[in-house]
């Protein structure tokens, strides 16, 4: 091993360091490998939205709607905005196993772009998201789902959910930066989430709950966001719902970016 | 060594503390480039939070250094530039093969794809990993992982080299796997800091040694220097006839001038010594004794009794609670 060895270490000239969209590519192509390697992810990320949208169509659509399908056509963009709003959390679990395993150090310790680490994630998060709100679109068409607002609809409510789901990841960075393990990063999250997504109208509409309750749905950005992709979907979409939708991913994005990058500053620095 | 090549390190009273506990308070250090430096020291007594000080992973509470010229703190982009740093714990991704580590940093490091293909397969040849160059690193032996974990602090060579304690936990083939890395970086120009507990391993590797204490440097040299300070080592042994023991203990407590300790193995007898001759000497003595000897050995002395010659008490886990990193994940 030793002549190899010497030779593997003589001088030799230190490439240009890599500029930002480089680095942040290389994190991405890292997060897509993870993927490969470890599939079980996936089914993780989509095995609960399937579980979900088939116990809450044939349990509830009859009493609800009348019939599965008619449930499913009022239920299933807001099971898509939800499927993508528990994924989000995947971020900081992920960010705080590299910190715990001591990835985190070797990277930090690299004359890279400083936020690549973070970029990187969301390119394969976005990737993540499209996958699993496509398995259950393509399920909800199946129960009986039909989007009237054709194919622009669909992508422009996409797009929506992907914006909402990026601006939903700056809350869980925040955990995966502070917590001392991946399994509390996981808790706090749901802690979090499961209100968040259920007192929303994704399951039934407003209208049904009682007025301190609407109140709170009313103010929820998810509630927000659903209404805006049900609408794009449907083609009934105003300009009113998806500036709302749009102003409740702003919020989210100005509260809690400023304090994610702090945070990660702090932490690239001791 | 040539005491006039520049300095690689230079730091003075670097001081940092994790909420009450102080982990370091002023340490003072100057490395020769092309050397390696040893940091000798029990868990707990400030080696790793220095190291991640120098290695820009830790902004020090006072005190001022530089590595490679370049301010820690001021000028780390730098530091990074030129140093890389293999922590105490392998950081490497454990879900990727090892060849996908050494491609992904190759990449991070600025090498077009081809180039990072190429250059991990050089190390993983000249580290010995190729055969398990497509298996995930959480199937790799404690020390295929390490040697992974330095390959990867070596993509680009660096021209100063971390290494918090490298061979911990490793069985003694890859202790000197390892050992044969270090001594070929150095061959080639990289100055090397190591912090180890292993006196043993100091010894092999380092030309100069400082002792760390509770935060403080208690003592700095070459290990001859140090050794001269503590003596060389204790001798071991072990009569043939458990009845002769005590005949022993009077004949070598006599040709060696010290006390002699009578081991609770009923034939086994341990003295500290500081002149190998008079080892020779009193073995000699023995025999003409008709004192049987069944077994004999000359020890290095261990990190215990450096400490002990030191500081007149055992090396001891810090009074907080576990390792350096653990101080720092506290109060992180």
């Amino acid at each position: 091993m030793t002549e190899s060895l010497q030779a593997a270490l003589a001088p030799r000239a230190r490439p240009a360091v890599p500029g930002a969209l480089s680095s942040s590519l290389t994190f991405g192509w890292r997060a897509i490998l993870k993927i490969k390697h470890v599939p079980q992810q996936l089914f993780d990320v989509t095995a609960f939205p399937i579980m979900f949208t088939l116990l809450f169509t044939f349990l509830f659509g009859g009493a609800l709607e009348g019939s599965t399908s008619a449930y499913a056509q009022f239920a299933i963009p807001g099971i898509l905005v939800q499927t993508v709003a528990f994924i989000t959390m995947y971020t900081g679990i992920a960010l705080s196993t590299d910190i715990q395993k001591g990835v985190f150090d070797r990277f930090r310790s690299l004359p890279i772009w400083r936020t690549s680490v973070l970029a990187g994630a969301l390119f394969a998060d976005l990737a993540r998201y499209t996958f699993a709100a496509m398995v259950v679109f393509v399920l909800g068409v199946a129960l009986g789902f039909r989007p009237d607002g054709g194919v622009v609809g669909v992508v422009l409510a996409f797009a929506l959910m992907l914006v909402f789901a990026l601006s939903l990841t700056t809350i869980w960075t925040i955990f995966g930066l502070t917590m001392r393990t991946p399994e509390s990063v996981m808790q706090a999250s749901i802690m979090i989430l499961f209100p968040l997504v259920f007192t929303t109208n994704i399951w039934v509409s407003e209208s049904t709950m009682p007025g301190w309750l609407q109140a709170i749905v009313k103010v929820n950005p998810v509630t927000r966001v659903v209404i805006a992709v049900r609408d794009l979907m449907a083609g009934s979409a105003s300009p009113g719902d998806i500036g709302w939708a749009l102003l409740s991913c702003a919020v989210v994005l100005a509260v809690f970016t400023p304090i994610t990058m702090h945070l990660y500053n702090r932490k690239l620095r001791t | 060594m040539d005491s006039r090549s520049p300095l690689a390190i230079e730091a003075s009273g670097l001081t940092k503390s994790f909420g009450d506990t102080r982990a370091v308070c002023g340490v003072d250090l100057s490395v020769r480039a092309g050397t390696v430096y040893g940091f000798l020291g029990p868990n707990g007594a400030g080696k790793t939070t220095t190291i991640r000080m120098l290695a820009t992973l830790l902004e020090p509470d006072e005190g001022t250094a530089s590595v490679l010229g370049h301010d820690v703190v001021r000028d780390a982009d730098a530091v990074r530039r030129r140093v890389s740093l293999t922590g105490q714990y392998a950081s490497v991704d454990e879900q990727l093969t090892g060849r996908e580590n050494l491609v992904l940093l190759g990449r991070l490091l600025g090498y077009k794809r081809a180039e990072a293909k190429a250059r991990a397969d050089e190390l993983l040849e000249a580290f010995d990993l190729t055969e398990a160059a497509g298996r995930q690193v959480e199937n790799y032996s404690g020390g295929m992982r390490r040697k992974l974990d330095i390959a990867g602090s070596i993509v680009v060579t660096p021209d100063l080299m971390f290494l918090d304690e490298p061979t911990t936990g490793l069985d003694p083939r890859s202790r000197n796997h390892v050992w044969e890395i270090v001594r070929a970086l150095v061959r080639q120009g990289t100055t090397v800091l190591l912090t180890t507990q292993y006196l043993d391993e100091a010894d092999q590797l380092a030309d100069r040694i400082a002792v760390i204490d509770r935060g403080t440097v208690i003592a700095e040299g070459t290990s001859g220097e140090l050794k001269a300070s503590v003596g060389a080592g204790a001798l071991h042994v072990r009569v043939r006839d458990a009845e002769q023991r005590t005949e022993g203990q009077q004949l070598l407590s006599r040709t060696l001038g010290v006390e002699v300790h009578l081991d609770s193995d009923p034939v086994a007898l341990t003295a500290s010594v500081s002149d190998p001759e008079r080892v020779a000497r009193a073995l000699t003595e023995l025999a003409r004794a008709d004192v049987g000897v069944a077994e004999f050995a000359l020890g290095q002395p261990s990190l215990d009794e450096v400490f002990f010659a030191l500081t007149g008490r055992p090396a001891e886990e810090a009074p907080t609670d576990g390792s350096d990193t653990d101080e720092e994940e506290d109060a992180a």
